[in-house]
């Protein structure tokens, strides 16, 4: 077991030395050169432009400019200075990484909160209306892009004004006691992650029905059915408990695939994450945080899926032999 | 030496099973629909695309009436001329009736680039305007919009889907036909596009075009944005199907005939992942006209003046146009929905046609 963790993450390594690579390559391609628009800026002293150029190597052929970046990202986490906002750029960085992830912890809840009752209505009733009726529904969902959900969320917010309409905190949010700041933070929270959560719940709770119905067909279920046991104990503390165990995996998959779903979310609720960043640093020409932003969100999606393979690992032997 | 055999023309059984599935003739029939409406969106509109009208900032949309307030039946569909008030709101004026005409002069414009005309299928007399789904923030005609749009967003799926379906059949061919370096090469590539996270790659490309960009070369820009994030997933599938189809004995046969390998690849070898490749197509093109509505919609895309699906959608945002003028949310939003909804019925559909595990006219 422990190799396999182990193999798994040096496998990491090409991959996020390559990534790098080509955040290095599309900051060469960026038009204009970002060093004579900050010298046009009078907030920004000759003598931090000269240190820039310094840090960075600037005057440098490409590949030691490249390995000054490599280095100063992997020793320093140093992922260069953020223009629009004179700070370094993970310190920029890191709050929305951190909101991100809140964000998508709780799109995660919300997904799998939805689709495994639904997913296992469905299975106990199938073929029944409620089954069919479920299936449609899912089947139209998978149609309706996130961008317009988010905007029927929106607009659900702002016609009725149960929910804010946007941003994270509320403009009182300091003066609040803790109880009201954490119920100030879901309120906000609720309709991004409702936007987020939603996208992949159909998709999940057909692999939650189709899971649950391959464990009712096993004759451990016709068992217990036989001993007499009342089908609603049949279902949750015997099919339910093995039907859950392939989930399990998804589930890293899924906190991957969040945090590139909640990009639309972000933008559209202005929660300030990972997301509305790198949408504000590309329209400021910020392209050392666009770059970060693009270098942090895979080495999430990177993370996700490596949690999820060593839980597929963990859960199921075969995987680990070769 | 002449062919003496004929040969079934692998169309043929395809469209035999897709008649049979009529969730897939419905997505097949709005998809002709939607793109023959998008092909002839200068007549079809009554009006230019950027029409602006500044009496009638956010006019909702104009009902077709056929009886008057008086209780008179008309002959021909007409519509009420409005008096604005203030702040965006307008009142119908029932004093004032505009009936519909067919084949109107209006706008000029070219049909497919090149033919000239003047002839829009219906309109109303000036000073009537008809707003079939209400009008925008600068009095342009929503349904005007929703078709010129539609000239974008639509064909940026088709456009993004040649190249870069071209692009995964051809490395994926190289890859799994030759293996070795070329291989490891190829699939670490596609590795490092599978692990950035979709819409962030699609941003940080943006990046590398200027910001203010003429339409067509924005346009141009997209295609290639999304076309060079697109052909990873479809060559590692087509390299797999390429490891096992380079044994088969025709694929050696070539070879000891002296084909050359670039012929062996697209002659002989990638035709027979065409079934998987057509399904596979439809499927994806959702994705890039999303693509476009995404970058668009974030206000890096397609600009106003021109109209996309997506900068629509932008406009729509704001609060106070969502909660009073929410047909500039739903037209935008519904067009692009059915798109989405023709294309996974019709893909769907075609996967049902042409798994090979399905006996022909039974079930699975």
């Amino acid at each position: 077991m422990r190799t396999f963790v182990l193999r798994r993450l040096l496998q990491t390594i090409p991959l996020l030395l390559g990534i790098s690579a080509l955040t290095f390559l599309l900051l060469q391609l960026a038009p204009g050169d970002f060093l004579a628009t900050m010298a046009e800026n009078p907030q920004i002293s000759p003598a931090a432009i000269e240190a820039m150029r310094r840090r960075f190597g600037l005057d440098q052929p490409w590949w030691t400019q490249y390995l000054l970046y490599l280095r100063n990202i992997f020793l320093h986490l140093d992922f260069g200075e953020s223009f629009s906002r004179h700070q370094p750029v993970f310190t920029v960085l890191r709050a929305g990484l951190a909101n991100t992830l809140l964000l998508a912890t709780s799109a995660a809840f919300v997904t799998w909160g939805l689709a495994i009752p639904l997913g296992v209505l469905a299975a106990v009733r199938q073929y029944g209306w409620t089954d069919r009726t479920l299936s449609f529904l899912a089947f139209l969902w998978l149609s309706v892009p996130e961008v317009l959900s988010g905007l029927l969320l929106l607009w659900l917010a702002a016609s009725t004004g149960w929910f804010p309409v946007g941003g994270m905190r509320d403009l009182d949010y300091d003066t609040f006691g803790p109880l009201a700041k954490l119920g100030d933070l879901v309120r906000h929270l609720a309709l991004p992650a409702l936007a987020v959560g939603l996208i992949p719940l159909a998709g999940r709770m057909r692999q939650m029905r189709a899971s649950l119905l391959d464990q009712l067909r096993l004759d451990y279920v016709t068992t217990a059915r036989a001993k007499g046991l009342p089908e609603s104990q049949v279902v949750v503390r015997h099919a339910l408990r093995n039907a859950l165990n392939p989930l399990i995996t998804l589930f890293g998959f899924t906190l991957g695939s969040l945090v590139s779903g909640s990009f639309v979310a972000e933008t559209i609720f202005s929660w300030p994450g990972l997301g509305s960043l790198t949408l504000e640093a590309l329209n400021t020409r910020d392209q050392y945080l666009v770059m970060g932003s693009v270098l942090l969100a895979s080495t999430v999606l990177i993370g996700g899926n490596l949690v999820a393979d060593v839980l597929l690992a963990v859960s199921d032997p075969r995987i680990r032999q070769d | 030496m002449a062919r003496s055999i004929p040969l079934a023309s692998p169309g043929r059984p395809l469209w035999r099973e897709l008649r049979r599935s009529p969730l897939a003739l419905a997505g097949g029939g709005l998809l002709v629909i939607l793109y023959l409406l998008a092909l002839f969106a200068p007549f079809l509109a009554p009006y230019a695309e950027s029409d602006i009208d500044r009496e009638r900032f956010f006019h909702p949309p104009t009902p077709l009436h056929m009886r008057d307030a008086t209780g008179r039946w008309h002959a021909r569909p007409f519509v009420y001329g409005s008096r604005g008030g203030l702040d965006q709101t307008y009142q119908v004026d029932t004093g004032r009736t505009f009936p519909l005409r067919a084949f109107v002069r209006g706008a000029r414009y070219r049909l497919f680039g090149c033919l000239p005309g003047d002839r829009h299928l219906f309109g109303v007399d000036p000073p009537g305007r008809i707003f079939l789904l209400g009008a925008d923030e600068t009095g342009r005609d929503v349904w005007t919009r929703l078709l010129y749009g539609s000239q974008v967003s639509l064909t940026v799926g088709l456009v993004g889907i040649v190249i870069s379906f071209s692009l995964g059949l051809l490395l994926g061919g190289v890859s799994g036909y030759f293996g070795g370096w070329t291989d490891t090469l190829i699939m670490r590539a596609t590795e490092l596009l599978l692990s950035i996270p979709g819409l962030y790659l699609i941003v940080a490309l943006r990046g590398v075009f200027p910001l203010e960009l003429p339409s067509q070369q924005t346009y141009l820009a997209i295609v290639a944005i999304l076309s060079l994030i697109g052909w990873a997933t479809l060559a590692r599938v087509i390299r797999g199907m390429v490891l096992s189809l380079k044994q088969a004995e025709y694929v050696l046969a070539a070879e000891a005939m002296g084909a050359s390998s670039l012929r062996v690849i697209v002659r002989h070898i990638l035709p027979n992942t065409f079934s998987f490749t057509i399904v596979a197509a439809t499927v994806a093109v959702p994705g890039y006209i999303l693509g476009e509505v995404f970058l668009s919609f974030l206000g890096v895309g397609v600009q106003p003046p021109a109209a996309s699906w997506g900068n629509m959608l932008n406009a729509a945002r704001s609060q106070r146009v969502l909660t009073s003028f929410p047909w500039m949310l739903l037209s935008p939003g519904v067009a692009i929905f059915l798109t989405v909804m023709a294309f996974n019925f019709l893909g769907d559909g075609l996967r049902d046609a042409l798994d090979p595990r399905r006996t022909p006219g039974g079930g699975t």
